[in-house]
């Protein structure tokens, strides 16, 4: 757990980075520290591991207050990720893995064990494990320094905008597998970004920062995009934000029927039909007016959704069918139901009112 | 030319060219690890470097001749102790190799440097064992420099005595004997080439990272 207690940075010039923020970040949880730039959200995660010292307030991280701890102890035991990663040019994959565990002499052997397992769990190949960082890609080296900050399983982990310098389709996909390995992983984390659509995919908590320093508010992603504090995070949140909520409402308990199915040569029925295999995995869907279903007349599925997924992607399924209905597939791939435009908004206005706070769907 | 002089004359040849390798290698060793010195505490303490800036390009605009000239008085030395050479180069060395240590601990990438910081290494560890690794490159350019600078440098020693090859210049134009001069330039001009290839492959053991392209 990270705590700031009531902690300000004032620079020697004057000005005020960091005024009176106070915040947990949560045991085994993604905080995000969010905000434009110049908001002190990097000052903030650089005095965790005393990149910078605070002026006043205190910084606990497991309880333990640290300005009492010395620096270089401190940063040791705390994993560090950044941007740009800053792996060393002149070391390998390998080396660059077992810095951290080198820098406390531990055993050779065991350490290496360990980083070849880490370089396969961030997604690299063992084979990767000699090469220097100027042979891998942005993405790859990124992910070399997320194996970095973890080798000596650190309790704690700070992120400064670990994904921001790779591109969009990298990020992302960046990003789904570093929640993947936060799963196993449940390090407590506080993660830098300026990116409100990454702190709300990624955070467990967000915390937006305003200009000058302080903190505007930190809730759960859910909450922060279903009542924003002001119109600050409102504004930064962005305009978009009734609908980006809905992927922290869950699906199910939406209303499905049963879908209007037919199988290849069977006869189609009155308005659309969707065709399906022997097993009742969906085909396509097939325009009214047709006599039978035949391949050739299908027209594209489009995207699906099963009962984890959140209503957002239940939307999104409606709005590609070329029906106007989403498919629900049950766990096996199998045609689940069907659900409308209509439907879908009814439920939303239903679990609106009940005000879920939206980490069920993740 | 006359070949018979060179046959007869092979075992002063080669002990000048031994005297002039080492004459121009030691210099280059110590400056280097002066410079190392200097560089690393002028990049640490950045107020004391325009100051040392100062201080050798002042050490760099005195003449070889004047340097080997003066040293003597200073020191004591005998005129024809080759410790004033190695002194006078060694001065030269450092004054333009600190330059060079500092440019390439000032080229490590701010991120390679934030990131050493933050997972917990110790300033001098950091500095050792990350920042100057990563400054070979460009120290190595300078070294090059240096080296060659020297071997030339050495040659002027010869007008007071000591001059390795420069030996067969000064004697070869006293004597109106070409192919001595001709002797002396060419092993000069070989050891130059040997000395920067050597350096090279030198660079080239030591980075195996660098001159990786991003798409290798």
């Amino acid at each position: 757990m990270i705590e700031f207690e009531s902690v300000s940075k004032r620079f020697p010039d004057g000005t005020v980075a960091v005024d009176d923020v106070s915040l947990v970040a949560p045991q085994g949880k993604l905080t995000v520290l969010v905000g434009p730039s110049g908001c002190g959200k990097t000052t903030s995660l650089a005095m965790v591991n005393r990149l910078v010292d605070v002026t006043s307030g205190r910084i606990l991280v497991d309880g333990k207050d640290v300005s009492q701890t010395d620096r270089v102890e401190l940063r040791r035991g705390i994993g560090y990720v950044i941007q740009h990663s800053g792996l060393f040019p002149h070391r390998t994959v390998l080396d660059n893995v077992t810095t951290v565990p080198r820098l406390l002499g531990w055993d050779k052997k065991k350490t290496r064990e360990r980083a070849y397992e880490l370089i396969e769990m961030v997604g690299l190949s063992t084979e990767q494990a000699g090469r220097y960082p100027a042979q891998l890609s942005g993405g790859q080296q990124q992910r070399v320094g997320v194996a970095r900050a973890l080798a000596s399983d650190p309790p704690v982990m700070l992120m400064d905008e670990p994904f921001s310098a790779v591109d969009p389709v990298v990020r992302s996909s960046l990003q789904d597998e570093f929640l993947r390995l936060q799963d196993q992983v449940g390090k407590t984390i506080l993660f830098v970004t300026h990116d409100i659509d990454e702190a709300i995919k990624l955070g467990d908590k967000v915390a937006v920062f305003a200009e000058g320093g302080h903190l505007a508010q930190i809730d759960s992603p859910g909450d922060l995009l279903a009542a924003p504090a002001d119109g600050f995070v409102a504004s930064f949140v962005g305009r978009d934000r009734g609908y980006r909520r809905l992927q922290f409402l869950p699906s199910d308990g939406v209303g499905v029927r049963s879908a209007p199915t037919a199988r290849i040569g069977d006869r189609a029925l009155d308005g659309w039909t969707l065709a399906v295999d022997g097993d009742d995995r969906p085909l396509g869907w097939l325009a009214p007016g047709a006599d039978s279903v035949t391949q050739d007349r299908l027209e594209p599925l489009g995207s699906t959704f099963t009962k984890t997924d959140s209503l957002r992607a239940a939307l999104e399924a409606v709005l590609v069918s070329p029906a106007g209905l989403a498919v629900r597939l049950d766990d096996d791939g199998c045609v689940d139901g069907v659900v409308d435009h209509a439907t879908l908004a009814e439920h939303h206005q239903a679990s609106s009112e009940t005000a879920h706070s939206g980490q069920e769907s993740r | 030319m006359d070949w018979g002089w060179i046959v007869d004359n092979r075992d002063l040849i080669l002990e000048l060219l031994i005297e002039h390798i080492w004459l121009s290698a030691i210099p280059v060793v110590i400056g280097l690890a002066v410079a190392l010195v200097l560089g690393v505490l002028a990049h640490t303490y950045r107020w004391a470097y325009p100051p040392l800036l100062v201080v050798v390009g002042v050490l760099y605009t005195i003449p070889s001749l004047a340097l080997f000239i003066v040293l003597p008085v200073v020191l004591g030395t005998q005129i024809l102790n080759p410790l004033n050479i190695l002194i006078a180069l060694t001065i030269y060395s450092g004054a333009l190799l600190v330059r060079t240590v500092v440019d390439g601990l000032d080229a490590v990438p701010p991120a390679v440097r934030k990131a050493a910081e933050g997972l917990g290494y110790k300033r001098l560890t950091r500095i050792v064992t990350v920042e100057l690794p990563i400054a070979i490159p460009v120290i190595v350019a300078g070294l090059r420099v240096v080296t060659v600078a020297n071997i030339s440098m050495v040659s002027v020693g010869a007008l007071i005595g000591i001059g390795g090859l420069g030996e067969l210049f000064t004697s070869g134009f006293q004597i109106r004997f070409v192919t001595e001069i001709i002797v002396g330039l060419v092993l000069s001009l070989l050891l130059a080439v040997t000395a920067d290839l050597l350096l090279v492959f030198l660079q080239r053991k030591t980075t195996p990272w660098d001159r990786l392209g991003a798409t290798a």
